[in-house]
């Protein structure tokens, strides 16, 4: 009874240590606390917008302002085509943006990771028809066939959050079946099959908690391709019509005619809020990546 | 294409070797390229398969996604449904589509009435004009600043240039499409419309202007293309060349006495860019793909621009030629790079 607790908190201490270390190295990469920064002030941002720009900022109906304002002290970023406030849709989008983004990487690695640990565990010719599919999915042009599944799906987040995950996983899958096979060939899988682990067992307790770190860092960078991809989906009108994102927004601005009357108040903050965002996620990632593995020296 | 004068570079330590181990070599090479022959036809094969089935059973109804919410009687849905033969089997529809599809007919499109295989093949060119130009300048670019910034790693100049091409990376093609048409094009504050804002030519100029023309409607969409491609290369080159600088040989060179500047370019730098060469291959493929949104921003009359066209419909036959094109465009570009990638490195492929 009493050696429960005590393995437990062993393991509990140890991965204690782990995350300090990491953290202690992670801090050493100037760039990737920046992103840190900035993604946590984004965040903080989204999560508070029902309390900073109310509920009602997507509402047409009863839209404060006029058509097409210019910059103003009442809408310091002035106005869309039917009157709503651009700050408080900026700051509403960032929303579904950030869902969007981090829904369809964690499913773009979810399915990559599977596949990954399965081909890597079980190998034989099951593995090589899991990797030919991957193969042809890395071969195919991700974005296209994206478009091409948000188009013939019917219109709505969850249909982009699948294109978007559905695209995106075999450089994953690739990545961690890699590791799995490097993990399964040291002694301790071979001591844990000994005492009789299943093959269950081996990929959940051993292998998988081997492939987390990099999986983390592939979930990191994937976020910010998966922001880039719904922006560039719901410009193409392709993504939700009921809710405002970033992508939206600058769709809306293209067919309001902002392009050719000049309004760049009205394009360019939808445009920076992406880039800050994708950009603060690949740095974070990029930081992540060194951290874990130093000789990519990709961070230096 | 831009690695032209690469292979003479690298090939070079090749023609050391006897007469035997080149017979050799030919042989593992000859198996090696059957084996990726083969594979781009399978994978050229499911990706006809794929869009079939994407096509037809995805979207339930082609025809009432043809019509679109349009109130259409059933007599005129049916009519519609022999037009386009899908009032057959869906085994026939699919035995028939394949054996089209393998003679280039890619069936009508909705939106134009006129064959799909057709639409593509006029506007192929203006999109190879446009990305090819983009791909060679962003490639020698990246290529030129990763090996830049690489050789002073960790210097401000370094530091510098992977923030700017990462900040760019990060910034939508599509988003400073329009920003640069705002600003060059249609003119802000001091700044006057320098260049027009979309389409191809004027329409009114013949001979060496016609290709001016051509050249002043492309600076604004090549620009854009290069702003947002070169930093994949620029990080890739950055990142294989830092490899190679903990290599003894680069020790020997500069033991020989070599100057720095010929220690990277002749000693460094081939080696470095090998994985680099496949990154320009699988750029080209992606290249049609890539288009898409800045041939849309720009008017530019391309596959990209039809893509956009068909989408908005939804034109099906159409966006299903085009989505077999651009994968077709990747599959074959992965192709060449795998099949010239043992030329260029001779440990690839034995």
């Amino acid at each position: 009874m009493t050696t429960v607790p005590t393995t437990t908190s062993l393991a509990w201490a140890r991965r204690r240590n782990a995350v300090a270390r990491f953290w202690q190295r992670y801090r050493s990469h100037r760039a990737g606390l920046y992103g840190l920064a900035g993604l946590a002030l984004i965040a903080a941002l989204a999560l508070a917008a029902p309390l900073v720009v109310g509920d009602d900022v997507q509402s047409v109906t009863d839209a404060p302002g006029g058509a097409l304002e210019s910059p103003s002290g009442r809408f310091p970023l002035g106005t869309d085509q039917f009157g709503r406030s651009l700050l408080g849709l900026l700051v509403w989008g960032a929303r579904v943006s950030l869902a969007v983004g981090l829904l369809a990487a964690a499913l773009s690695v979810a399915i990559g990771t599977l596949v990954g640990i399965v081909a890597g565990h079980y190998g034989g010719w099951f593995s090589t028809v899991l990797m030919r599919v991957t193969d042809w999915f890395l071969v195919m042009p991700a974005l296209v066939l994206a478009i091409v599944l948000a188009t013939v799906l019917s219109r709505s987040m969850w249909t982009v959050i699948l294109a978007i995950g559905i695209t995106s996983w075999p450089t994953t899958a690739r990545l961690v079946r890699a590791q799995t096979i490097a993990v399964e060939s040291r002694p301790y899988i071979e001591r844990a099959r000994a005492l009789g682990g299943g093959h269950g067992h081996v990929m959940t307790r051993h292998v998988l908690p081997n492939v987390m770190p990099l999986v983390l860092a592939q979930t990191t960078l994937g976020i910010s391709t998966a922001i880039l991809t719904e922006a560039t989906l719901a410009f193409l009108g392709l993504g939700d019509p009921t809710v405002v994102s970033w992508g939206g927004m600058l769709q809306d601005a293209r067919e309001a005619g902002a392009v050719s009357a000049g309004h760049w108040w009205y394009l360019a903050p939808p445009g920076i809020a992406i880039a800050l965002v994708a950009l603060a996620f690949t740095l974070c990632g990029r930081a992540i990546e060194s951290v874990l593995n130093p000789k990519l020296g990709v961070g230096r | 294409m831009t690695t032209a004068s690469t292979p003479a570079e690298v090939v070079r330590p090749r023609e050391v070797r006897t007469a035997g181990e080149a017979s050799r070599t030919t042989v593992a090479y000859l198996r090696h390229a059957a084996g990726k022959l083969g594979g781009a036809a399978v994978s050229l094969l499911a990706v006809l398969v794929t869009s079939f089935f994407l096509f037809r059973i995805l979207p339930g109804d082609p025809v009432k996604a043809m019509t679109h919410g349009v109130p259409t009687s059933a007599e005129q849905l049916a009519t519609l449904r022999r037009q386009f033969s899908l009032d057959l089997p869906l085994w026939q529809q699919f035995t028939d589509y394949c054996a089209k599809a393998l003679t280039g007919d890619l069936g009508m499109s909705y939106q134009f009435r006129a064959p799909v295989g057709e639409l593509i093949a006029q506007k192929v060119p203006a999109t190879l004009l446009l990305t090819g130009v983009a791909v060679v300048i962003y490639s020698a670019l990246g290529l030129w600043l990763g090996t830049r910034s690489a050789w002073r790693h960790g210097s401000l100049g370094d530091r510098l240039n992977t923030g700017v091409a990462l900040t760019l990376w990060s910034v939508p093609s599509f988003w400073l499409g329009l920003l640069l048409i705002i600003v060059f094009a249609v003119g802000m504050g001091p700044i006057p419309g320098l260049f027009p804002t979309g389409g191809m030519e004027s329409g009114d100029t013949t001979g060496f202007a016609y290709v001016l023309d051509v050249a002043h409607h492309m600076v604004l969409p090549v620009l854009t293309l290069v702003a947002v491609g070169y930093a994949q290369t620029l990080l890739v080159m950055r990142s294989s060349l830092l490899d190679e600088m903990g290599g003894d040989y680069l020790t020997t060179a500069r033991a020989k006495g070599l100057r720095d500047d010929v220690v990277r370019r002749r000693h460094a730098v081939p080696n470095a860019l090998l994985p680099t060469v496949t990154m320009v291959f699988i750029n080209l493929g992606h290249v049609a793909a890539g288009s898409i949104l800045v041939e849309t921003v720009f008017s530019w009359p391309g596959l990209g621009g039809l893509f956009y066209q068909a989408l908005s419909v939804p034109d099906l036959p159409l966006v299903q030629g085009l989505f077999v094109v651009f994968a077709g465009a990747m599959i074959l570009m992965n192709l060449l790079a795998d099949l010239l990638y043992p030329l260029l490195d001779p440990r690839v492929g034995r």
